[in-house]
């Protein structure tokens, strides 16, 4: 791909052989890095490397618990958050044809920040160590606010057919929400203190039982969305000649719309607010490899995952035995990312 | 005789108005935390603090009556709860506090509400208490700006007493043991680290911090850190102390094992983080309940 299409939206798929036995090889090499950080995040911890290597090879109760209940669901966590960031970002670059777009927009994120909110105030808890009742409760009520989230924006927009006025209205209902967000924790100082770990994105606390959450979820959204890529590819052709290929619109936007904001909701419940791993991880796909939608998907999710696995991975380490927040390292990797891809784009032209 | 009296006691009043005016007349003059030096005409009667802490000492000194206004976290005591409140120590409504004509105001570093009050000509007080040095020297510093500086001392010795008569009685009680303590402020999870304000308070108890300095005062931590660490004691709100045992990995901490879980109400929780004149208060209920549950 040129690199002047660098942050276009997807072109026309490479359907060749040829093509399908590349994209198998960077899915292998999206594996491998997957494994060799999962490796990495069992041995960078609050102990020494060495020390972590001699947990591994001679195990002991406290480094079992260290290793197998901390280190790795925290990783795997970390990995599927992404992943559902991932698919979200190409749903959203796909649906909008914005190569800006994400998973955040449309006031998906805020409106699951709000529900977030508004869930803990009710219960009158804290998000790190919830039950299981608490956590998908959590999860449902994210999913909820940026289900009113999206649906606010929609009609705002008046519905789904013009895609400049749905992306106007979502910043408009974004920034709405987030001001009814802030005016609640202001009102709660204890919900406040709660929180900024939330808005500023954490890893740090992730289960198994997260870890189960987010993964059914990836399912639910993915295959699903894999199904609807036929749809998004002639949507890169442009709206009539989608649907003159019978395509009909609007059930496939409401389609992809309701998986965006489960998507968007269950990492937002988990993981706090993590910002530019749904944005980054397709033009990552893109900038690497010529796909179709359905490969831009399943590339998406995949290096979405590899982007929050590096910096739950760097989140720790930096400055370990302490931590950095983890959307802080990620809109550092992201936003340099962007700011590489404009340069070359500038300098090419 | 009568007329001598009158013309002594005439004397004697005039000499003391004289000396009142003498003393009315000479300026305060004051250096505050930051170095800055404070002229005031004449003693100040009308007072906004703007943290908690401060309000706590301009009252534990006596002179809560002279208080216009506080920040809207101050809630002790019980009478500054119906004095008008402008906003929090970082975003101050400074119009509201011209408006009330304050002789001073008492802050703690804050530099866009300082030079605003400044730039106004509203006189600030700049008063540091983030260690046990520093609330000494804020309330002996708050007592020389009311001009009731042998009150501050009272309340000075009064605390130091206080506070050396529970950590003397807390080392006995443990003897030779150390327990080790994580003490949760927020849950990032940040902790408090040894050399912070609450940090000095455990280790004055002898407790052993499983925070090393270097962290510095408030760090966010790797909740493994905690696993690793194994405290024997862990302080905590009242809202995480039940579900400590659902983060991941927490189930094999011994303080969660054996429920030795310290947290306070919302009101006993000020005393400890607060670092005002009730000090000693946080003191004896952090210690207490080290006592009861500590190994």
């Amino acid at each position: 791909m040129s690199t002047a299409g660098a942050l276009a939206p997807t072109g026309e798929a490479a359907q060749t052989g040829d093509g399908a036995s590349r994209f198998a090889l960077w899915l292998l090499a999206c594996g491998a890095i997957t494994l060799v950080l999962t490796f990495a995040s069992l041995i960078v911890g609050t102990s020494s490397i060495r020390n972590s290597i001699d947990w591994l090879l001679s195990p002991e109760a406290q480094s079992n618990t260290v290793l197998w209940h901390i280190r790795l669901p925290r990783a795997i966590g970390s990995w599927l958050a992404g992943a559902l960031l991932g698919v979200g970002g190409a749903i959203a670059q796909g649906l909008f044809r914005n190569p800006l777009a994400e998973p955040y927009l449309l006031g998906s994120a805020s409106g699951a920040a709000l529900g977030v909110t508004v869930s803990l105030i009710a219960a009158d808890t804290s998000l790190t160590a919830l039950a299981w009742t608490g956590e998908l409760g959590v999860t449902g009520a994210a999913f909820l606010g940026a289900g009113a989230g999206i649906a606010l924006t929609v009609t705002l927009s008046r519905g789904v057919l013009q895609t400049a006025s749905l992306l106007l209205a979502g910043i408009v209902v974004a920034y709405l929400l987030s001001a009814i967000t802030s005016l609640l924790l202001l009102s709660s100082p204890d919900t406040w203190r709660a929180m900024q770990a939330f808005m500023l994105g954490s890893t740090a606390f992730l289960s198994w039982r997260s870890a189960l959450i987010l993964g059914v979820a990836l399912l639910v959204c993915a295959v699903p969305t894999i199904l609807l890529a036929r749809g998004l590819d002639a949507l890169t052709l442009g709206e009539e000649t989608a649907e003159s290929l019978g395509i009909s619109l609007p059930a496939l936007r409401l389609a992809l719309l309701t998986i965006l904001s489960l998507a968007t909701a269950t990492a937002v419940g988990q993981v706090g607010l993590v910002g530019f791993v749904g944005l980054v991880a397709p033009h990552l796909v893109r900038e690497s490899i010529l796909v179709n939608q359905r490969q831009l998907l399943v590339g998406a999710a995949l290096c979405g995952g590899v982007l929050l696995q590096a910096a739950d991975l760097v989140s720790r380490w930096a400055i370990r035995p302490a931590e950095l927040p983890v959307g802080i390292v990620t809109a550092c990797l992201g936003g340099s990312y962007l700011v590489f891809l404009l340069w070359r784009r500038a300098r090419s032209a | 005789m009568i007329r001598r009296g009158l013309t002594i006691l005439l004397i004697l009043l005039l000499s003391g108005a004289c000396a009142r005016r003498a003393v009315a007349d000479e300026p305060i003059v004051l250096r505050d935390a930051a170095q800055h030096e404070l002229r005031l005409p004449q003693r100040p009667e009308r007072i906004i603090t703007l943290l908690p802490s401060l309000t706590e000492t301009v009252c534990a000194l006596g002179q809560c009556g002279r208080l216009v206004a506080t920040d809207r976290y101050s809630n002790w005591p019980d009478s500054v709860n119906r004095l008008p409140k402008v906003g929090g120590l970082e975003d101050a409504q400074i119009e509201l506090i011209v408006s009330l004509k304050p002789d001073v105001v008492i802050l703690a570093h804050a530099t866009r509400v300082t030079q605003r009050l400044r730039e106004l000509d509203v006189p600030t007080f700049d008063v540091e208490t983030r260690t046990y040095a520093e609330i000494y020297r804020s309330v002996a510093a708050i007592g020389r700006l009311l001009e009731v500086p042998d009150r501050a001392a009272t309340l000075n010795r009064d605390i130091e007493r206080t506070i050396d008569a529970i950590a003397a009685k807390a080392r006995q009680s443990l003897r030779s043991r150390t327990p080790l303590v994580y003490f949760e402020v927020d849950n990032g999870p940040y902790g408090a680290g040894p050399e912070s304000f609450i940090g000095e308070m455990l280790s004055r108890l002898g407790a052993h911090n499983i925070l090393t300095p270097e962290l510095g005062p408030f760090p966010k931590l790797n909740p493994e850190y905690v696993v690793r660490h194994n405290p024997d004691v862990i302080f905590i709100s009242p809202k995480e102390a039940p579900n400590l045992g659902n983060r991941p990995g927490w189930d094999q901490i011994r303080a969660v094992r054996e429920a030795r879980i310290c947290s306070f109400s919302p009101e006993v929780r000020d005393t400890i983080v607060r670092p005002g004149p009730r000090v000693a208060e946080g003191f004896k209920a952090v210690a207490d309940c080290l006592a009861r549950v500590a190994p």
